[in-house]
């Protein structure tokens, strides 16, 4: 139940935010994200933004990802 | 957001797993995925199967409609009986045995029961039926409870008069403390709900490591994501240290989401409730403040609820512990299939024995 999708907020009025989600759009409350911005990726659970993506931690944790290919190929 | 080729996240994947067995060096180990989304990734990526045999993942009390008790069902489904009342509710519940009924089949003999994907969808019913009292059926953890939350804020603010909820949400850290405190469960770490701590932050497990000495770690949803979270539980178990930790980094701040939780406090006090198989723990609920009871629906609408009754020889309560297979239980893939559960733990799509007859761990046994 806990599930939540990654989007895109393109839009915002009030405590309503557009987001987009693999090229579709909906609108979802960001009552409780008040601090989201255009442009900022956020988590969507029920009809709500709940909490900012950091795209900087993101990063880091694909590069990990990518890095371990060269350990696990070192290995064989 | 992680963009990897299949072979990349091969690669990675059989490194991690390597490592895993390293670390685990023969010692039979126990962790615990607390989460239902936890659970489903896990069985649908064929992660047990890559783990080394003597490293086991067992499924928690992490599926909010697994440990929602009978008595919260037949509740719900004697106020769907009323011909004033209109019940408005996420899908997964809609299959849930209650003591003599569900409320699919009371949807099926006339009762007005709408499927929603957010409270704001039970908010826009209400204001369409003006004459209908409509209730929301406010089931989840951390995660959903603030989408409540704010739901009644808005109802308040629109004075929407016929907008109710009944609220069964829960909260993880206190069911994790009963676990421990039971002494029974044997885990030797958890992987901990990404998506309940993006809300809590990380805190509120604290007492993981300070009291029990356990290993936490906060983990993502994906196949790597979990991975990664069972290697860094090994090396904790391996180096005999127990921290809590973070691999989720990117969706979990250290203090989670402090708007959404002075919501939920604004609305929600903490107070006991009962959970299917684990009973009552204490400030593990939340019921709703003074201030917003016009719209608690059970101290607005009376109602007379049958006496509950468990099904016999359900065994839910101890698969929600972590202390039976669902393959060990008589029922599993026989009486009890998704088609026709007799536990909770078989009709969500997040439930073990769900996940369990689903992806084929132990269905070709049966």
């Amino acid at each position: 139940m806990c599930l939540a999708v990654p989007g895109k907020i393109l839009a915002r009025q009030d405590m309503l935010a557009t987001i987009e989600v693999g090229g579709v759009t909906r609108n979802v409350s960001v009552m409780l994200l008040p601090e989201a911005q255009v442009g900022d990726f956020v988590l969507m659970h029920a009809g709500f933004a709940v909490q900012v993506i950091d795209e900087e931690e993101a990063k880091k944790t694909l590069a990990l990802f990518k890095e371990l290919e060269q350990y696990a190929e070192h290995d064989k | 957001m992680l963009s990897m080729t299949n072979e990349e996240v091969k690669k990675a994947a059989a490194f991690f797993t390597k490592e895993i067995e390293k670390l685990a060096s023969g010692r039979s180990l126990r962790l615990m995925e607390v989460c239902g989304t936890h659970t489903v990734s896990i069985f649908k990526s064929g992660i047990r199967q890559l783990l080394p045999e003597n490293v086991e993942l067992v499924s928690g009390p992490g599926c909010p409609v697994c440990v929602t008790p009978n008595e919260y069902l037949d509740t719900a489904i004697a106020y769907s009986r009323k011909s004033d009342v209109m019940i408005t509710t996420f899908g997964d519940m809609l299959k849930v045995p209650g003591s003599s009924s569900t409320l699919a089949k009371e949807k099926a003999q006339g009762s007005d029961i709408r499927i929603v994907y957010s409270s704001l969808e039970a908010l826009e019913i209400a204001a369409k039926n003006p004459d209908k009292k409509v209730i929301f059926l406010a089931v989840g953890f951390e995660t959903t409870a603030p989408t409540a939350a704010a739901a009644i804020l808005m109802a308040a603010e629109a004075h929407l008069t016929n907008f109710y909820v009944l609220s069964a949400h829960k909260l993880v850290p206190p069911a994790l403390r009963a676990l421990l405190a039971s002494g029974k469960s044997h885990v030797d770490g958890f992987l901990l709900p990404g998506h309940v701590s993006a809300i809590i932050g990380l805190q509120p497990y604290d007492f993981l490591s300070k009291e029990y000495h356990i290993p936490g770690v906060v983990a993502g949803f994906e196949p790597l994501d979990i991975l990664q979270a069972v290697y860094m539980l090994m090396l904790q178990i391996h180096d005999q240290t127990a921290r809590l930790e973070n691999q989720y980094s990117r969706i979990v701040p250290k203090e989670g989401n402090p708007s959404a939780c002075t919501i939920l406090s604004q609305v929600y006090q903490q107070t006991d409730a009962v959970w299917r198989g684990l009973g009552k723990i204490p400030n593990s609920g939340m019921s709703i403040r003074e201030k917003y009871q016009a719209f608690d629906a059970l101290l607005n609408i009376p109602i007379i609820v049958e006496e509950t009754k468990e099904a016999s020889h359900c065994q839910c309560g101890k698969v929600l512990r972590g202390l039976l297979k669902p393959s060990a239980c008589l029922l599993f893939g026989k009486a009890c299939r998704p088609e026709h559960p007799i536990g909770s733990c078989m009709v969500s799509v997040e439930g073990t024995c769900a996940a369990w007859y689903k992806y084929g761990a132990g269905r070709w046994q049966v």
